[in-house]
């Protein structure tokens, strides 16, 4: 499998505190990995830098055999909206516009808004007959697939989600994640950010994050799809 | 969806953007009601010092070279005229339509119950035909607009077109001296020439005058026996006030360039009615009397001055409104401006976003603004001018200008604000 990502000895420095001290790590194209550690430990950070809304203090950052640790912030955003989709744990949608409007939002700033595409991404998150709901409408589970639409809208190599489960109740937790088996199969990378173990165990790979370090790497054996 | 966004900001945010349009709108009343009377204050101006009298005197050319050589403003023994058939050509300059009113102004000494006294002669209503090249000029004209702070306290103001030409008026203290009333019949004696005239008004000018009788011209020309001549002209004129292409004029306007010499002549400065008087009656000198040309200068420099100091202020406070308001606006939708940036918005399009709205907002302020500064330069103008200010086309553009700047200027803390405005601290927080 190539690699889609690639992290070589990033640190990120903040006055005294090391948020990331000499980090490396590598994504393979399509590979699902969670990354798990207690709060502190530099998991944000580590996604921020990933997801090209941070920089590094040192290292590289490789995407898809592209250097882009230098690049300058337009370039980086340019590049974000490419080739990275995002999921918050607090959904962040904008509660003025409606589910497929929020979808659209995404479209609007990558490329051309287009509401028949919308309404697919919905669907396949299950929300087409809420597409015209505003957040204030939908449950927190539906807020959260809306906010999965929106960042798959644009066909991205890479879905980097931050705590996707952490504000859902078991039942909308099981929906998000097999939503994100479906991604998975489908061939689209997937970096989880969580410290819940079940939502961990359910990546092909596992990274443990400690004080800014990495302190395990290992395969998930009981991965299954 | 740009639209979207920007209508679902109007429709969430609608008591900020109604702050903002409030700010701006007070801020553009004042600067049009400012600059709508800043720049038609100077024909109102104008036409305020006309009420204090003539503003250009015509007098012969040889009798100006005299005044220049010897520094003196009358002249007793006055030899050289203006021939009266000539005065008419007032009416053909180009601004004669600036030309309000002019009477001509022979004043003699004679004696009145064997005191010496100032006879003066002029026209009071006085009606003038002048035909040139097939047109016939016409107007009424004379003293009764040129005098017009003269208070009559007695009787009347004399009408040419009402009295006889052996008609009089006395100066109140001349009145008070020989004992005449209004109705009362006085004998004048010029140069050996006696006429009785009907003095049908006293009048109290607050100067010399005073102790001056005023007459008509033909009666004054009779007694002194100067003939259809005339010493001096007054000229009342509409003018623009002088800046410092008049004042380059004023010294020499053969020192002009042609594109300067057009525009200068063809601006109503007081140096270039001069001049084209001097171009129609070539045998008389026609100078300003700067007491009013400088007057006029220095009122409307200070007017200007306090009124763009006013809309200075104004608008500096609306900037500063302005300003609060959309960093306020900014720090409250944080979050929703980093969700953007985050589903790929570069800073430049989260900037046009967040000025797009705030332009609408001004724009709509700026005209509610303008209609309430036109109609504020309107109570202005009734209360301090006693007319209308009328509508510039300029103010309005220069409204708009400053508006826009305004508003760009207000938004720049909250434009640097958005700019460091990272995603990954508003929409993740910690480390």
């Amino acid at each position: 499998m190539s690699k889609l990502l690639e992290l070589k000895n990033i640190s990120k420095i903040y006055g005294e505190l090391h948020a990331l001290d000499n980090v490396s790590l590598t994504v393979d194209k399509g590979e699902w990995i969670a990354i798990m550690g207690p709060s502190g430990s530099g998991k944000s950070t580590m996604m921020n830098i990933i997801g090209c809304m941070d920089k590094a203090t040192s290292g590289q950052v490789i995407f898809d055999g592209k250097d882009i640790s230098k690049e300058s912030r337009r370039k980086l955003t340019e590049f974000h909206r490419d080739k990275i989709g995002l999921v918050f744990q607090q959904f962040h949608l904008i509660n003025y516009l409606n589910a497929v409007e929020n979808v659209m939002v995404a479209q609007y700033y990558h490329s051309m808004p287009d509401e028949k595409e919308a309404l697919e991404a919905l669907e396949r998150v299950g929300l087409k007959d809420r597409a015209k709901h505003l957040p204030s409408q939908l449950s927190g589970g539906e807020q959260q697939r809306v906010c999965i639409a929106r960042a798959i809208i644009n066909s991205p190599e890479l879905i980097l989600a931050d705590e996707p489960t952490g504000n859902l109740d078991e039942a909308n937790e099981n929906i998000v994640l097999d939503i994100f088996h479906q991604l998975h199969r489908e061939g689209t990378s997937l970096v989880v950010v969580t410290h819940d173990d079940e939502v961990g165990l359910e990546a092909q790979r596992i990274v443990r994050l400690e004080h800014g370090k990495i302190t395990s790497d290992k395969k998930n054996d009981n991965f299954h799809e | 969806m740009f639209f979207r966004m920007v209508r679902g900001t109007f429709a969430r945010q609608w008591k900020k953007m109604l702050m903002i349009a409030v700010t701006v709108a007070l801020g553009a009343s004042i600067a049009t009601a400012m600059l709508n009377v800043m720049l038609d204050v100077g024909d109102k101006i104008n036409e305020e010092l006309k009420t204090y009298g003539s503003n250009i005197t015509v007098i012969p050319q040889s009798e100006a070279v005299i005044s220049k050589l010897y520094d003196v403003e009358n002249n007793d023994v006055q030899t050289e005229y203006i021939e009266e058939e000539k005065i008419g050509e007032l009416m053909t300059i180009f601004w004669a339509n600036n030309i309000t009113d002019f009477a001509p102004v022979n004043d003699t000494l004679a004696e009145l119950n064997g005191t010496e006294v100032t006879l003066v002669g002029s026209w009071f209503d006085h009606h003038l035909e002048f035909k040139k090249k097939g047109t016939v000029y016409q107007r009424d004209t004379g003293l009764t607009n040129l005098r017009s702070w003269w208070d009559i306290t007695e009787g009347e103001m004399l009408d040419e077109q009402k009295h006889s030409e052996n008609c009089a008026m006395v100066g109140v203290q001349l009145a008070a001296e020989q004992n005449i009333r209004s109705g009362d019949t006085v004998t004048v004696e010029c140069s050996g020439r006696t006429k009785q005239l009907e003095v049908v008004g006293i009048f109290e000018s607050g100067d010399d005058e005073d102790n001056y009788i005023y007459t008509t011209l033909d009666c004054e020309q009779e007694l002194s026996g100067c003939g259809d001549m005339m010493k001096k002209v007054e000229v009342s004129a509409i003018t623009s006030p002088d800046d410092e292409l008049a004042v380059k004029a004023a010294r020499n306007p053969s020192l002009l360039s042609g594109d300067e010499y057009d525009l200068w002549y063809c601006t109503a400065y007081v140096s270039s009615i001069c001049f084209q008087i001097q171009e129609a009656i070539p045998e008389a000198s026609a100078s300003a009397v700067r007491q009013i040309a400088d007057s006029e200068g220095k009122i409307l420099e200070k007017t200007q001055l306090l009124m763009t100091l006013i809309t200075v202020l104004s608008l500096f406070g609306a900037t500063l409104g302005i300003s609060n308001l959309v960093t306020s606006g900014v720090m409250e939708r944080s979050q929703e401006l980093a969700l953007l940036k985050a589903v790929g918005a570069t800073n430049g399009e989260v900037t046009l976003l967040v000025l797009t709205e705030i332009m609408i907002t001004s724009v709509i302020g700026a005209a509610a603004g303008y209609f309430l500064g036109f109609a504020f330069a309107q109570v202005i103008g009734q209360s301090v001018f006693s007319s209308a200010v009328e509508m510039s086309g300029m103010a309005a553009f220069i409204v708009i200008v400053l508006i826009i700047a305004v508003t760009l200027v207000g938004s720049i803390p909250a434009i640097r604000m958005l700019m460091r405005l990272r995603p990954s601290e508003v929409l993740h927080g910690g480390h």
